[in-house]
């Protein structure tokens, strides 16, 4: 066999039977499951009399409409009450493992998934959620699916998918002061278009990459999704199996060594043929901040919203001019004149430790802005949370203004109670900035962690590589 | 699932390009259990000029009578024009099922979100892609004749409208015949039982530590 892309590697080693027409069967390794997507897979597999394939390969938690203060009076909204007994019940009854609201353990799904080491090189990876590209981190081919498909992938064990086209993102170089991997998936978002990756699975490689943590590759594989790529993935390497070892679900004693000889051929082979190659050079990525209500629509944080009138397509100049007036923006004004009321830190996709220490740097000794009404912290994961605390980060963020809150996916698409109200404008490290995204005329703009802690400080954005 | 193989529909034109999932079914109603129902909260924002919850009587509520599946001429639609990137954003089966629930069979657009695109064929809907051109000239035809229809016979594979004119358009050959023979996909995959269970003990063995 000639030389393989990563993507290829991983494929090859899943492919069950393949169709005439391209479409094979997928074994897949680990299922992540969370209330939202999977009570009519669960009901469907009831009402077939279909048996689960094999329930160990299930990871299940409660994320997106659990409440991120006073949890110990549970959930307030009956509806988002029954959807989290029904995979409270779901799970008892299939004997799957849950973490359930009141363990440490709980978090968002693709933040826990990988903190406990259930997410592992090799690996197919798959969950009811778009953002289970996170997990292509680990050198794993993760990617979302739908409920019928939760359904076929318990019943089967097995997704019937066609290969993706592979693009690899080369990013070689250093990043500058305060530019995150936040900051590079807006920057090649920007660059490709919410669409550009259609058809494609991401492999994201250079040496600005191989320089980024666990926490960094992750966010970056997380947000491939709004490039329009179903996987994101960066080879194993060092950094991968260091973060793994003695995660509770990773493999112990002799098979961690057979492991990592495995996950240590995970990479593409020199002279792997890409079907698209992008490279970016890290030095020239600033800091980013969206102003649409489409992640393409961003510049960086020294840029102006731009102006619709200077956009030749037309199709795009109603789409800008749509998303100004749903933003309340005007065309040309400077990003750091933009004011915002509320401040959103946390989602799966900047919800790690490492993503609360870039935003507790920034918070320190200062106070959030008398004009911001509401600035959160929502941790990704219990165990990040008790992390956080041990590292004194709650005692910064608290001493400055900011709500210190328990973990979930929360402002992020605002099921449970945290959301905007019409009108407001929030900085948030969350990953979609669209309309309604964060409550209903909600406006959204996406940044990093640090930008966001920054423009809670200032009240409007401010450039944290010039801080 | 539905079966699919003809359909004469009438046309609603959404002349958006990035339509998402969270504009297509918005989460609040994506904490229900059940499948079906979401059709009157389909496009719930943009739709109705309140905000919408579960459990609220739509009929009630006060719609925005600038959108287009408010407009009187295009009750009934069964086919969806839409630009490129159409169903981006989340994962949410919720999207299909709306569309599906509130009458829709096919939307044609320049391109689809590939997570979006699979769901449809879940659910007996049919996504076509068409080039931006083709896609102009139908826009244009929808909004100067009230009535339009269109007929869609996937067994030829074709789109055609009434001046005559026939679009081809590519469907792959298995998710095709699932849909025109009303296929479940498990019941399909169950087929190969043996094959499963023979990748899996090859895998076990090479990867012990997935199976721990
Ligand atoms: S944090 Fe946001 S994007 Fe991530 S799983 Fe939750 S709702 Fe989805």
């Amino acid at each position: 066999m000639g030389a393989q892309t990563l993507y290829d590697k991983l494929w090859n080693s899943h492919v069950v039977r393949q169709e005439a027409d391209g479409t094979a069967l997928i074994y897949i390794d680990r299922h992540l499951v969370h209330e939202v997507t999977s009570p009519q897979a669960f009901e469907g597999l009831k009402l077939s009399g279909r048996k689960m394939w094999r329930t160990s390969s299930i990871l299940a938690v409660a994320d997106h409409n659990v409440p991120t203060s006073g949890r110990a009076q549970g959930i307030a909204d009956p509806v988002s009450r029954l959807q989290v007994e029904t995979l409270d019940s779901n799970c008892a009854e299939f004997g799957v493992n849950e973490f359930k609201m009141s363990d440490v353990r709980q978090g968002v799904v693709h933040v826990i998934g990988a903190e406990q080491g259930a997410t592992l090189p090799g690996m197919t990876v798959v969950c009811g959620d778009s953002h289970t590209s996170t997990h292509g981190a680990f050198g794993a081919l993760a990617f979302g699916i739908g409920t019928s498909e939760v359904e076929h992938v318990m019943a089967t064990q097995c997704l019937l998918i066609k290969k993706s086209r592979v693009m690899q993102v080369v990013v070689d170089g250093v990043l500058g002061k305060g530019v995150s991997a936040k900051d590079i998936a807006l920057a090649v978002i920007g660059k490709i278009g919410t669409a550009g990756g259609t058809g494609y699975a991401i492999e994201f490689a250079g040496n600005a990459i191989r320089a980024l943590s666990m926490e960094g590759r992750m966010t970056l594989c997380n947000m491939a999704i709004e490039a329009g790529a179903r996987a994101g993935m960066v080879a194993a390497d060092e950094t991968t199996i260091n973060y793994l070892k003695g995660r509770p679900f990773a493999p112990q004693g002799e098979l961690w060594g057979k492991a990592v000889a495995y996950w240590n051929t995970l990479h593409s082979d020199d002279g792997a043929k890409f079907d698209q190659v992008l490279e970016i050079d890290a030095a020239g990525i600033r800091p980013q901040v969206t102003w649409g209500t489409s992640p393409e629509m961003v510049v960086t944080v020294d840029g102006c919203v731009p102006d619709p009138a200077a956009i030749s397509d037309a199709v795009k100049r109603e789409g800008a001019e749509r998303a100004l007036n749903y933003m309340g923006l005007v065309a040309n004004t400077p990003i750091t004149e933009i004011n915002i009321d509320k401040v959103f830190i946390g989602s799966c996709t900047n919800g790690r430790i490492e993503d609360m220490r870039a935003a507790a740097e920034v918070a320190r000794g200062k106070h959030v802005a008398a004009n911001v009404q509401l600035a959160i912290v929502v941790p990704g994961s219990g165990l990040v949370k008790l992390q956080a605390e041990q590292e004194g980060l709650d005692k910064i963020f608290i001493a400055a203004g900011f709500e210190w809150r328990d973990p979930g996916c929360s402002m992020c698409l605002a099921m449970n109670d945290d959301r905007l109200s019409p009108g407001e404008r929030c900085a948030s490290t969350s990953n979609r900035n669209f309309e309604g995204r964060q409550g209903p005329g909600g406006r959204t703009h996406l940044v990093s962690p640090a930008m966001a802690a920054a423009a809670a400080v200032a009240g409007h954005f401010v450039d944290v590589s010039a801080i | 699932m539905h079966k699919f193989s003809l359909l004469d529909g009438l046309v609603v034109p959404l002349d958006r390009a990035n339509v998402d999932t969270d504009a297509l079914i918005p989460k609040q109603f994506l904490k229900s259990i059940k499948r079906s129902g979401f059709g009157p909260n389909l496009f719930d924002e943009w739709r109705y000029l309140d905000h919408g919850e579960p459990g609220m009587d739509n009929s009630k509520r006060p719609l925005n009578l600038d959108f287009v599946l408010n407009k009187p001429r295009y009750q009934g639609g069964q086919i969806l024009l839409a630009r490129e990137n159409f169903g981006c954003g989340s994962s949410r089966e919720h999207a299909p099922w709306a569309l599906e629930d509130y009458g829709f069979r096919v939307i044609i657009a320049t391109s689809f979100a590939d997570i979006f695109f699979n769901n449809c064929f879940k659910n007996g809907l049919l996504p076509i892609r068409l080039d931006a051109e083709k896609l102009d000239a139908l826009f244009k035809s929808v909004e100067a004749n009230v009535g339009y229809k269109l007929k869609i016979d996937l067994e030829q594979q074709t789109i055609s409208a009434p001046d005559g004119t026939v679009y081809k358009f590519e469907v792959e050959a298995f998710r095709k015949h699932c849909l025109l023979n009303g296929l479940d996909d498990i019941g399909l995959t169950l087929q190969h039982v043996g094959k499963i269970k023979a990748f899996e003990t090859k895998h076990h063995a090479e990867q012990p530590w997935l199976f721990a």
